[in-house]
């Protein structure tokens, strides 16, 4: 088992739950697509998982790979496999793309007892995956998502994660602020990175990412809880009904 | 006084007989006795053997010292210093000027490999000249020979005054006065010794040419005095790095370097700077007050001042540049780090003197726990300057919220056509950038000297390639401990 969720349970620094008892399992090689309006809980549950300082687990418990995941700080987590797409990208001026994929790649190899790529080896590396996101060479000599529009940030989330080559990839809302075309491009580069070995969360608000990355379950978040679980037809039906009528299924509220 | 009396028609008596190797009673003494007063310069200037001339410059510089006042103006605090209380003058113990490495006392040679300085290997592998200074006298002079080829001289200034009085005599205290300030004045009295270089005409210095400097004796200030010349067409790239071991009691650093570029020479001139910072609560630490300045004589002469300023309780420093020539060009690449309870007040002042003269200064102040980093710039353009330009970026970065970082610049306009440009900004290291990092596998402390060296980038570039890689550590190092 990749990710096994347990009666989540996590809350802002001012108290305010937000997680209200999340359960989800994730099986190797898995797609699974987390739906929910604004303020369900989908970006904290992305954030919870990644180790972002802020929130605070209350209750529950999260498996990844046989491990308590919140046994591990944030930086640890990644050099196990644990990648998160930032919905906003951070700027880090005067930090050449390059270098700062580099640095990570190689922290990640150190603690898995690898050898360090020098700069020549990495660029090897990097240029077969440039292709698969359609990234201009320029992009990497460029400080780090300073300056780049947002299908740029979005497609450099894509592209870190095909050079990084996590275990469990969570992708937070990549598809918003793209256009169709940059859409495209994203969930190629998504497609060619799934691996039996690798599972992908993918939180999204919209089905329309969904018509081109094809998950094997889709989950409803809502007010803090999964309330209701299907496969890909759950998403069309999801777009036809609206979320509106999921939040009001009561024997899904009172299994919480 | 009786006893300076005394002493100065033993010095009378005593160089009438060609007394070759001073002339205090304790002459076996490698330190003088604590205090400061006339007897002290004396003693200095007749342990380094030197002219006439040279004792009455400092003695006028001792005179002027004397009658001015500590500046008081800098945003720095420390209790007041006792003059009396230090030793002026301290020399290892050797016996006699080396030839070369081989001549230089083992255990030296392997302080400096501690301190990871291996001067063989920089001598074979990074064709760098070292000139290094121990205490207060120098003990190695490498790569001498390939340089004396070229014409170009580069030694310690107690061997210039010896071997180059009339260069010398020439260009001493013709850009930082005697009198110029307090600190400087004390240095112009007291110096023990430096580095001297002259690039003759037209010649392109093919090396770095580098000294490092250490404080090791207990209790003695350290007053570097360093002189550099380029002539006519000539260009010389000097590095400057300082480390200093720890110690438990503030030390007065004070040194005074003096360019001077003639037309089309030019001059890049660069430090890091690493001395004992003192420890977290401020104990101890060297009070660095430096006064730094480099004239561009000629026309089209250029002059670049490149620092790393990491260590030091407190930091006075504002290399300068006076552009004389017509299109002289002076530039100031700085960053500043404050981390616990260290103070910096460091900048520039940029002197348009000549037409069309250009200046650009860059300072990137970084601070940290208590740390108080100020940015201190003066611009002025003189009324003769006609179609000056002067750009000036002050960027602070705030890691935690103890900490402060402030911009004083002054602009100082006297002519109409004068273009001058100020950018500042003032940010903090997010948490959101360092759990970026953390994101992608990077540790908190590998995190934050990315996103410094990230910050420092455009001061970092104009290092020499050995020095930048030296300075991206010594960040790391400096900024330890503030984050996570």
């Amino acid at each position: 088992m990749m990710l096994e969720i347990k009666n989540l349970h996590a809350r802002l620094a001012d108290g305010r739950e937000i997680l209200k008892g999340v359960d989800l399992s994730v099986d190797d090689g898995e797609v699974h697509a987390i739906m929910g309006p604004n303020g369900s809980g989908k970006s904290t549950l992305a954030a919870v998982l990644a180790g972002r300082d802020g929130y605070e687990v209350t209750e529950g418990s999260v498996t990844y790979r046989g491990r308590d995941l919140f046994a591990m700080p944030a930086d640890e987590r990644a050099r196990e496999g644990v990648f998160l797409a930032f919905q906003y990208p951070v700027e880090i001026p005067g930090v050449n793309n390059m270098y700062f994929l580099r640095a990570a790649l190689n922290a990640q190899r150190r603690h898995r007892g690898e050898p360090e790529l020098d700069a020549g080896q990495f660029l090897r590396v990097v240029r077969q995956k440039l292709k698969l996101l359609d990234i201009a060479d320029d992009l990497l000599q460029r400080a780090v998502n300073v300056g780049f529009s947002g299908g740029e940030k979005k497609r450099n989330e894509v592209f870190q994660m095909a050079v990084l080559e996590p275990r469990l990839a969570i992708l937070d809302e990549t598809d918003s602020g793209l256009d169709i075309d940059a859409l495209r491009v994203v969930a190629r580069g998504v497609n060619g990175l799934r691996t039996p070995d690798r599972s992908i969360v993918l939180i999204t608000h919209y089905k329309r990412l969904l018509d081109y990355i094809e998950p094997d379950h889709v989950h409803v978040l809502q007010d803090g809880r999964i309330v209701q679980s299907g496969g890909k037809e759950l998403a069309a039906e999801l777009e036809r009904r609206g979320y509106g009528t999921f939040g009001e299924q009561p024997e899904v509220a009172a299994s919480a | 006084m009786s006893a300076s009396l005394e002493t100065q028609q033993t010095i009378r008596s005593l160089s009438d007989e060609g007394y070759k190797y001073g002339f205090v009673t304790d002459i076996e003494s490698d330190s003088a006795p604590p205090g400061l007063d006339e007897d002290t310069v004396r003693f200095i200037s007749a342990k380094k053997d030197e002219p006439e001339w040279l004792l009455e410059w400092r003695l006028a510089a001792f005179r002027a010292w004397r009658e001015m006042p500590e500046p008081e103006w800098a945003k720095v605090e420390f209790p007041p210093i006792d003059y009396q209380a230090a030793s002026y003058y301290s020399a290892p113990r050797q016996q006699a000027t080396p030839k070369s490495l081989d001549e230089v006392d083992p255990e030296l040679l392997r302080t400096y490999e501690k301190l990871g300085i291996p001067l063989r290997e920089r001598e074979i592998l990074a064709g760098v000249a070292v000139d290094a200074v121990f205490d207060s006298v120098s003990v190695a002079t490498t790569f001498k020979g390939q340089l004396a080829e070229l014409g170009i001289i580069f030694c310690s200034f107690g061997e210039a005054v010896k071997e180059h009085p009339e260069l010398v005599k020439k260009y001493l205290g013709t850009v930082v006065p005697q009198n110029d300030n307090f600190y400087a004045a004390l240095n112009s009295a007291v110096f023990s010794d430096g580095s001297f270089a002259y690039i003759p005409p037209g010649v392109r210095c093919p090396m770095e040419l580098s000294t490092y400097f250490r404080i090791n004796a207990r209790n003695s200030g350290q007053f570097e005095r360093t002189l550099l010349i380029a002539d006519k067409g000539a260009y010389v790239s000097y590095l400057e790095g300082c480390t200093a071991p720890q110690r438990d009691e503030n030390q007065l650093h004070a040194a005074v370097v003096e360019l001077i570029a003639h037309e089309d020479a030019q001059i890049k001139y660069s430090t890091v700077q690493n001395w004992y910072p003192g420890d977290a609560e401020g104990k101890g630490g060297i009070y660095n007050f430096v006064t730094k300045r480099g004239a561009c004589r000629g026309a089209r002469a250029k002059i670049s001042w490149t620092q790393v300023e990491t260590g030091s309780a407190i930091t006075w420093k504002y290399p300068s540049c006076l552009l004389e020539g017509d299109d002289s060009v002076g530039e100031f690449y700085s960053v500043a780090i404050t981390n616990n309870r260290q103070q910096a007040d460091t900048g520039t002042k940029m002197i348009h003197i000549g037409r069309n003269t250009s200046s650009t200064i860059i300072s990137k102040g970084i601070s940290a726990g208590r740390g108080q980093n100020t940015y201190r710039g003066l611009v002025r353009v003189q009324p003769r300057a006609q179609g000056a330009r002067n750009y000036t970026q002050c960027d602070s970065l705030l890691i935690g919220d103890r900490c402060g970082a402030h911009t004083v610049p002054y602009i100082e306009i006297r002519n109409p056509s004068a273009k001058v440009e100020h950018e500042a900004t003032t940010s903090k290291i997010s948490e959101d950038q360092l759990f970026y990092c953390r994101q992608r596998g990077i540790k908190d402390e590998d995190a934050l000297s990315l996103i410094v060296n990230g910050f420092c980038k455009e001061v970092l570039k104009e290092l020499p390639m050995e020095f930048a890689v030296e300075a991206q550590k010594l960040l790391a190092v400096s900024l330890e401990g503030s984050v996570g």
